[in-house]
């Protein structure tokens, strides 16, 4: 079962139609947009190749800085495609359509990308950091010989799924859960330590009045979006198993702390007229990992395994709705 | 579990918080002619965390060579005079293309250490680029950084802030940290408090950051 979804994953690719800013386009008529597959697990700058490809001749002169924009609001390129996709669409649009400039650059919000190699670099800090979460240290992927580094990179690159297991399965990062489970001779200082599991967090508020997620409006700002990077964390004696529901409220404390204790006194009666709210101060609307809207009460730690990204880090985009306070 | 933190170098997000608010009370008390630590909490979602946030200070001249030799040309007889006088009293002293940068301090819930995240400006207010931070940091870092582009300092989004910063990568942090206090006579629980304290002692170093000497004192 682990291994279709790994290739679920490995497979999953956006339909993008890419545009050129009508700002770059020095050529009548202009050209065509370009429709190009993006891995789901794939990042925009290393769609650059083809891109250049087809828009070079109509380029202004000057030195390559790009970047892409969705209806104006500026891509964080270290983020994967598909977890953009999932995050900024409420609504799926197929193909989506994305806007590539190849001047200027918002620097002052966009942290600049030099290329291939920035992107292989955070890929591989995030892979360090996913190998900190499941070990307790990196070592594993700092002695990483480079011959090993520059295959696994390529292999991501070229959406070689056999290719990158070769070499990821000797790091010895998975699966989350059982596996984890600290040998006899080290249980005395093991023990004490949690199971952690990789998580980013990419949280979207959207008001309680909209019915339909699918209306939510449409982003123009990062400050609308939380993003958290924080490992989910369980002690062993705590047992049974986590629903993704429990994982989310443990990761979110402050978002789902219940409305119950800011007001004690209040809501001891509860009138059967009213409402019913949740007893917390936010509801979840809509979960999504790689493209699908997963079970509240899937399993975590299998959800986890099954729908992780390639560095080890599961992607989750949560859409929630403030509750309204009870007086 | 107080143990096995100082065991592994790391700390906690609850001692985090505690060790950054004393360490911003000592810095304060202490260093009266510096700007002051300010304690920023996160907020998210429109919910204001009580113990979840970053350490700033904001504007300040790094000590580096570039700006030792601007200081000298100033001539200040104090000095001369008190060789006792912390140096730090000297950075008020503006010079013509003075830059100034913010510091801000965030936890790291992956590697559960405190990691750096700063940026430089020009008197104009521009940022500085990576070649003209080069010119003002250690030369010992310039050295590193000449080695390792990649994975000792780069830019990345503060964890807060949705912009871009500098920042020391921390996944080595634990692993001196840990020889630090180790080497301390404090007790376990005394130590944890001097974490941040202990750790800008290394990391001021690594951008020209001076702290003084009073912090390291009882209060």
């Amino acid at each position: 079962m682990e291994e279709e979804a790994t290739k679920y994953i490995w497979e999953g690719a956006i339909p993008l139609q890419i545009k050129l800013h009508e700002s770059e386009i020095t050529s009548f008529p202009p050209p065509p947009p370009l429709m190009i597959l993006g891995l789901r697990i794939g990042y925009l700058p290393l769609l650059v190749p083809p891109l250049k490809a087809h828009f070079s001749s109509t380029l202004p002169p000057g030195t390559d800085n790009v970047w892409f924009d969705y209806k104006g609001l500026p891509l964080k390129w270290y983020i994967p495609t598909g977890v953009l996709f999932d995050l900024l669409c409420a609504e799926p649009e197929r193909p989506w359509n994305l806007t590539v400039h190849f001047r200027g650059s918002p620097g002052d919000v966009l942290t600049p990308c030099e290329g291939e190699e920035s992107v292989k670099w955070s890929y591989i800090n995030s892979l360090k950091e996913a190998a900190y979460v499941i070990n307790g240290n990196c070592k594993n992927v700092m002695n990483m010989s480079q011959a090993d580094q520059y295959d696994l990179w390529q292999s991501l690159l070229k959406g070689n799924m056999e290719g990158y297991l070769k070499i990821s399965s000797r790091l010895k990062l998975g699966p989350f859960g059982e596996d984890s489970l600290p040998s006899e001779a080290s249980e005395t200082v093991a023990s004490s330590r949690p199971s952690r599991i990789p998580v980013r967090l990419y949280v979207r508020s959207v008001g309680e009045e909209i019915v339909d997620i699918e209306d939510a409006p449409i982003i123009d700002s990062w400050d609308k979006i939380s993003y958290i990077n924080r490992p989910f964390e369980i002690y062993k004696e705590e047992g049974g198993y986590v629903s993704l529901k429990q994982a989310l409220k443990s990761l979110l404390p402050e978002t789902f702390n219940t409305n119950s204790s800011q007001e004690e006194s209040s809501t001891n009666v509860k009138d059967p007229n009213a409402p019913d709210f949740e007893d917390d101060n936010a509801k979840l609307r809509l979960v999504r990992v790689q493209g699908i809207e997963p079970d509240m009460d899937i399993p975590f730690f299998w959800l986890a395994n099954c729908l992780r990204n390639p560095e080890f880090y599961l992607h989750i985009c949560v859409f929630i709705s403030k509750q309204p306070k009870l007086i | 579990m107080r143990g096995v933190c100082t065991r592994s170098g790391s700390l906690s997000a609850a001692d985090f918080y505690a060790s950054a608010i004393y360490f911003s009370q000592r810095w304060n008390e202490t260093n009266s002619d510096f700007p002051n630590w300010v304690w920023i909490p996160c907020s998210r979602l429109g919910a204001i965390s009580e113990d979840e946030g970053y350490l700033v200070l904001e504007k300040i001249k790094l000590q580096t060579e570039r700006n030792d030799s601007n200081l000298e040309l100033n001539n200040c007889d104090s000095c001369a005079n008190d060789e006792l006088t912390d140096e730090a009293t000297l950075v008020d002293v503006h010079s013509h293309d003075a830059h100034l940068y913010d510091l801000h301090i965030a936890y790291s819930f992956t590697y559960k250490v405190p990691v750096l995240y700063f940026r430089g400006y020009k008197s104009d207010g521009c940022h500085l680029s990576l070649d003209e931070i080069k010119e003002e940091l250690p030369s010992h870092s310039v050295e590193i950084l000449q080695k390792s582009k990649w994975t000792f300092m780069t830019q990345e989004e503060h964890p807060y802030l949705n912009t871009p910063w500098y920042t020391l990568h921390p996944c080595g942090t634990g692993d001196w940290m840990k020889l630090l206090l180790s080497s301390t006579s404090y007790g376990d629980k005394a130590s944890l408090i001097q974490y941040l304290p202990a750790w800008l002692s290394v990391i001021g170093q690594t951008v020209g950051l001076r702290v003084p000497l009073e912090l390291y004192s009882p209060s």
